[in-house]
Order: C-alpha cells, then structure tokens, then sequence
C-alpha cells in the first residue's frame, strides 16, 4: 500500500472516528448527569439521617502523623525491666511463664565481643512503614493505620502465624489457649496473633505516652520517648535530629517507626 | 422467651429496642471496623458502651451467667458468638464502682 492509499484510507474512516467520538461524547454528558442527579440524592439522604458520629467519638487516625519511639540505650539501665511491666500491667498481659507465653517487648542485653561495651535496649513491634507482616498477611488482618501503627485486627486473623515468621524483629506472640480477665479497651484471646500496638486506646483518646515511655520516665531514665515522627518540633524528632540514631536490621530498608540511639 | 435483665436504671439506649434486636449484629460490626482499623473510639455503636450499661449487678458482666444480657437472649436463639472470647464481659473498675 503506498502512503497516498494509506492517507486516503484514513480520511475515509475520519467521519466514522468523529461520530464514534461525538456518541461517546454525548454518552459522558448523560453519565454525568445521572451521576449528579444520585449524587444529589445521597447528601439529601445523608442529611435526613441523624449525624452517625456521636458526640463523645474521637477523631480517629490522622494520615498527618507518624506515632514512634526514640530508645537511648545509653540511657537504659541493665537489668530494668519497668517497661516491659508497665507494658503487661496496662495491656493485661500475664508475666511469661513460658516461652510461648505472649510478650509485647522485651529486654535485650548484647554485648560486643572485642571491646566488650554492652548495651541494654528494650525491643517490640518496629512499627515499619513498609512491614513484612502486612505483606505476607492471607487475609488483611495485619494492617498498618493511616498515623503509622502496625496492628493485628484480631476479627479477621485466622492465627496462620505468616507474620510470626516474617517478622524481622520476633515482635509477634500467637495466643495458644483462652484467656480471661482483659482489659476492656485491650481485647485479646486465643488463636490470635497479637503485637504491641503503641497504646493505641492511649492515642486514640488523645494520651501522647505509651505505658513503657511513661514507665520509663518513672523510673528516672528518659530512655524511651515517644511522639510525632511528622512533626519537626516534637521531642522526639528534635532528639532525631540532635543525636545520631539507628534502626535496626536497617539492611531490610523497612522505614521504622522505633529507632535507637547510642547502639 | 428468655426474661432478659434490665439496663441500669437512668440510662438511655442508643436506640428504640425493635431497632436493637434486629439491627445490633450490624450496628455493631459496622463499628467494630471504624475503631480497629480507622481509630475511632467511642461512637454511638460501642460494645464498650453497651456492656456499661448491660452488665449483670450480680455478675458484673453481660455473659457470666445464663441469666445475663447477652447470653439470655443468644442461648434462647440458639445464636453463639464469639466477642468474649477477648472482649472484656465487664466493664472497666472505674465504670463499676460509679454504678448505684
């Protein structure tokens, strides 16, 4: 075909393509229309209804924030453990007996081996923006909320135990047999996975303190604050900025909520 | 039918009682999604709320005993749940120790 045959093939079909257009142009309009009319409809129905938020009802999560940790390990004291009890006694856990027992954070104690510094740091949940658990998770029951905190939504988990195991941190706890005597604003029960969760009744009502960081403070070491990472003038973002930090298993490039300190 | 306990005297439901006994599953559930995932507390639909006001003066709770609010009505159904399997059947100390 020469390229006079082919200009001329085009022109014929020019009028098809503008009418196909022209239809699909007037079939947009009418769409549109009908989409307004329901729309209309909706917020009409909408105000007839009583406003669903009751009054007492919080915000919810903000997309603005980002909830986290700052861990000064210089700070934490060897052989402390009143996060770790503030952690079970405002969650309702019980003491670990076992080593299946639940465990939200945990103290660890490492030590390098040819300078022989050691350091003492609390562990839990990292509150990854990018977390392992969620990807692996059948049936979106692990999920990361709009202001960073990663949890487990207990109605949807089956207890399958994926995010027990890609979990680079070992923050997770499956709960083997049934439990009694929860706290009303933490449930937890069995064949559930469960992690810490950053008090997140605590935020939700507006309390910026997780029990460990309040604990923590109780005690006199200042070790664990916790705060806003979006916001440039909170404690924790100015101590961010002032002092060099690090996360760990930093290699996995999971963007961490927690970050440590003087490691 | 199943005698079912009263509320605690002064309180208002959330709702007339035919709205409640057809519409609770959903009520509830619809919330239930809000507070985990979205991080609202303390909406109209509250489990929380509910067991404040239904639980047993006897028991403390709304699921102890075959007599108390929930369990009266779901063993009469036939209808078993699950929610206190982790939810809290009692409420908070605070709220029991403001009941009369």
């Amino acid at each position: 075909m020469s390229d006079a045959d082919r200009s001329a093939d085009t022109r014929d079909n020019e009028p098809d393509i503008t009418s196909r257009r022209g239809f699909l142009g007037v079939a947009a309009v009418a769409m549109g229309g009908s989409l307004l009319a329901g729309g209309v409809r909706l917020i009409e129905v909408q105000a007839a209804t009583p406003a669903s938020p009751a009054a007492g009802a919080t915000a919810g999560a903000n997309p603005t924030v980002r909830w986290g940790l700052l861990i000064d390990s210089d700070k934490c004291a060897s052989g402390c453990t009143d996060c770790v009890t503030a952690c079970n006694t405002e969650n309702g856990l019980a003491t670990p007996q076992r080593a299946t027992d639940a465990q939200w954070i945990r103290k660890v104690e490492i030590k390098e081996i040819k300078t022989g510094r050691s350091a003492s740091l609390p562990v839990m949940c990292q509150h990854c923006a990018e977390p392992p658990c969620v990807d692996v998770c059948p049936t979106g029951a692990s999920f990361k909320r709009a202001d960073g905190i990663v949890m487990v939504d207990r109605h949807s988990c089956i207890g399958c135990r994926y995010c027990v195991m890609a979990c680079p941190y070992q923050a997770r706890s499956f709960i083997h047999e049934a439990l009694t005597e929860q706290k009303p604003e933490v449930p937890r029960g069995k064949g559930c996975v469960e992690s810490c969760t950053l008090c997140v009744h605590r935020i939700d009502q507006g309390q910026q303190d997780t029990a460990c960081a309040e604990a923590c403070t109780k005690a006199g070491h200042n070790a664990i604050s916790f705060g806003n990472l979006n916001d440039p003038d909170s404690e924790i973002s100015r101590r961010a900025r002032a002092a060099a930090t690090t996360q760990l298993r930093a290699d996995l490039r999971l963007d961490l909520g927690v970050r440590y300190q003087g490691l | 039918m199943p005698t079912i306990e009263p509320a605690r005297a002064g309180t208002q439901c959330v709702a007339d009682p035919a709205t409640m006994r057809r519409e609770h599953p959903a009520m509830l559930e619809h919330q239930r999604d809000e507070t985990v995932r979205g991080g609202i507390r303390g909406n109209k639909a509250s489990l929380k709320a509910c067991i404040g006001c239904h639980a047993s003066p006897a028991t403390g709770s709304v699921a102890k005993s075959e007599a108390n609010f929930c369990v009266s009505c779901h063993s009469y159904a036939a209808v078993r749940i699950d929610c206190f399997g982790c939810h809290a059947a009692r409420p908070a100390a605070t709220a029991m120790s403001k009941q009369p």
